[in-house]
């Protein structure tokens, strides 16, 4: 994801997700299904007992699309969430889980001990931005996590699925959580996919040893990582336009135009070939 | 919002509060809506509950006729007291009104059944 692209740089989160933007998580079937996708996987890596209905914090949980998922496990949950429209899709959806108006970076208002898991789909790097000149992203990642802490029970694990914009994004939030108390640590589905990888933290509040769940898509054996390198590279070859080709031309003066610089407009003559001397005269 | 989310919900992420629980609710629309009856979820919240916490605020929206003084020392309950506690916990809903803190009588609004917890900086650690 290009910099810019990044919607906590365009607004801070109770204004990015207003009534439109709200809009799309009920009508835009892709985002729903990649946020279903993602919530299974989160719901998979809080490893809970089986066929125990529990119950789950979900924090930023938007239009509750994640919550419906806790909901076909059989969970019961409630979700917290900082854009009131959102909220307001979730209750026009008509979300099993009960809904809380709250900005996570104050910290949890929940008892200790209220939760046997907590999940967070998307939400986290909106705590690394200044929003507010009082704003200290580390300061509230800090006042999140020891608040996360105490309101989840002995071994409950949270489980937050995040897209960090550098390596010293996900340097400032995993330590925060450790400071916190948490322990646990990052999990990464294919690692090796630019478009497939997916970061998962993993973070377990206190209850002895766990051992981190190992990410998708990072078998250990050769054969596989070689199949995976030979079909990327196929792939990249595939994308790529022949030499010269009129697509060619056409993707390189689209780069060079979004570059900012002053380039031709597409015609039926670009990329024509030119008529050779004899059929001229 | 239900009133297991009641049970957990506190003020204390107010700057100087330490305990900020339990909430007062001051409702102004209470619905009963339907919610599968779920025994083995009443039974594994339990523990969690505060007991005292919730009479008082089942008797706040008006619908602690059913409800014991004390739960019962005994680990099982029977299924009347379980639906019972299934009724207050999962399908009172308070739709409209406020929750009040204990100790700085802050005021957090309710509406729509979201309870608005949002805080100004200066009130904030």
């Amino acid at each position: 994801m290009a910099a810019r692209d990044r919607p906590e740089h365009q607004a801070p989160p109770e204004i990015f997700y207003n009534e439109t933007e709200a809009r799309k998580y009920t009508s835009n079937s892709r985002m729903i299904e990649i946020q279903e996708k993602l919530s299974q996987r989160a719901i998979e890596l809080l490893a809970l007992p089986e066929d125990t209905p529990c119950y789950i914090l979900d924090i930023g949980c938007g239009s509750g699309l994640s919550g419906e998922c806790l909901t076909d496990n059989g969970h019961v949950w409630v979700g917290l969430d900082i854009s009131p429209h959102m909220l307001e899709v979730a209750r026009e959806r008509e979300v099993e889980g009960d809904l809380v108006h709250g900005d996570i970076g104050y910290g949890m208002p929940f008892r200790p001990g209220s939760f046997d898991g907590a999940i967070s789909i998307s939400a986290l790097q909106w705590l690394c931005n200044a929003d507010k000149k009082y704003h200290k992203p580390h300061k509230r990642l800090y006042t999140f996590f020891s608040t996360l802490y105490a309101c989840l029970s002995r071994g409950a694990r949270a489980v937050f699925q995040f897209y960090p914009e550098n390596s010293a994004q996900v340097e400032l939030i995993t330590s925060q959580s450790m400071r916190a108390g948490f322990t646990g640590g990052l999990v990464v589905d294919f690692p090796n996919s630019a478009k497939a990888k997916k970061m998962f933290l993993c973070l377990f509040a206190g209850g002895g040893h766990q051992q981190l769940p190992q990410g998708l898509g990072t078998e250990s054996d050769s054969d596989v990582k070689n199949q995976a390198g030979n079909s990327a590279r196929q792939r990249w070859k595939d994308k790529k336009s022949a030499k010269f080709s009129r697509d060619w031309i056409l993707e390189k003066k689209e780069k060079r135009r979004k570059q900012g610089r002053d380039v031709p407009t597409d015609s039926k003559y670009t990329a024509r070939k030119r008529k050779t001397l004899a059929s001229r005269r | 919002m239900k009133l297991l989310t009641h049970n957990m919900l506190t003020s204390n992420i107010i700057k100087g509060v330490t305990k900020g629980f339990p909430l007062v609710i001051n409702p102004s629309r209470v619905e009963v809506q339907e919610v599968d009856f779920n025994p083995d979820f009443i039974t594994r919240v339990l523990p969690k509950l505060d007991f005292t916490a919730l009479k008082q605020a089942a008797t706040q929206v008006g619908h602690a006729d059913k409800l014991p003084e004390a739960l019962p020392e005994t680990a099982d309950f029977g299924e009347d007291l379980q639906k019972t506690l299934h009724h207050v916990l999962l399908q009172v809903e308070v739709l409209e009104g406020e929750l009040v803190c204990p100790e700085t009588g802050r005021k957090f609004p309710i509406s729509n059944g979201i309870p608005n917890m949002l805080l100004n900086e200066d009130e904030v650690s």
